[in-house]
């Protein structure tokens, strides 16, 4: 990967999950996501993983990110002025993340994981490996992901749909929103 | 002078640090959610980077899987939201005190 690449990846990156944390509308805190995951999409294809990376746009930002859109416009979420209310809250959890961070670049300073450069096998990171491995040594998860899956789409219909009127006149089963 | 894998595993750690404060700091429930992505994410880079430094397929496989977990994790998360905003007209945290004693 060219440094200039991954310096205009990594600034890109930062700004954007900065965005996704201080601005006020979640629609724009969703586009600074959505860049973000992008700008990491582009790092995964960068670093040899190209079908990861792919994947990584169509299921991220291609599925999830439009999920997140259409709930935020079915909850039609405006920006709105952020209460100031529990600063100690906010204190120690500045205090949290500041101690967080410098734990995570203290360990990440002593390691000594970085500097060999290593040289791939061609197709590394092609479907045809990812498949051999996906379905060879890890086939069981894989099934169990399914499982996981079909869980997870009852359940979220389960919970999201309106209570049924119980033999009421009204045609209006819940609160409109 | 080449990309060393530091700088990647550096960008992971700043991401996730971001995703921490965003979960911390954030009361709207929804923005709360994307910083946990963001730090789904940041922990996706991590993997990416040291299966590329070991040379073996097995951290891009587990990228895949956190992607489907998150997918699932998506739907339920904004399946509950949409259930709470319902009854409770709010997206705040803060307002959210039913569960808490």
């Amino acid at each position: 990967m060219p440094v200039a690449l991954f310096i205009f990846l990594a600034t890109v990156s930062i700004i954007s999950a900065l965005g996704v944390v201080v601005q006020k509308s979640p629609i724009h805190c969703l586009l600074a996501l959505i860049l973000t995951l992008v700008t990491i999409g582009a790092l995964f294809v960068a670093l040899d993983a190209v079908t990861v990376g792919f994947l990584q746009i169509i299921v991220y930002v291609g599925a999830i990110m439009v999920l997140f859109l259409f709930v935020i416009w079915l909850l039609n979420l405006q920006a709105e002025p952020v209460p100031i209310g529990h600063l100690g809250l906010k204190f120690f959890a500045t205090i949290a993340v500041a101690a967080m961070a410098a734990e995570l670049f203290a360990f990440l300073a002593r390691t000594k994981v970085a500097l060999k450069a290593v040289t791939v096998a061609p197709g590394y990171g092609s479907i045809d490996s990812l498949a051999q491995t996906l379905f060879g040594q890890y086939l069981m998860a894989f099934e169990t992901t399914s499982i996981l899956l079909l869980v997870a789409v009852i359940g979220a219909v389960a919970v999201a749909r309106r209570a049924l009127p119980e033999r009421s006149s009204s045609p209006k089963g819940g609160v409109a929103s | 002078m080449i990309v060393s894998y530091s700088w990647l595993m550096g960008l992971s750690a700043a991401i996730f640090t971001i995703g921490v404060a965003g979960v911390l700091l954030r009361r709207n429930i929804l923005v709360m959610f994307m910083s946990i992505e963001l730090m789904l994410n940041a922990v996706n880079l991590a993997f990416v980077t040291l299966a590329r430094r070991m040379g073996s397929m097995d951290g891009q496989v587990i990228v895949f899987f956190v992607m489907t977990v998150a997918a699932a994790e998506a739907a339920v998360g904004l399946a509950i939201i949409i259930s709470i905003f319902r009854t409770r007209e709010t997206v705040n945290a803060d307002e959210l005190n039913l569960m808490k004693w």
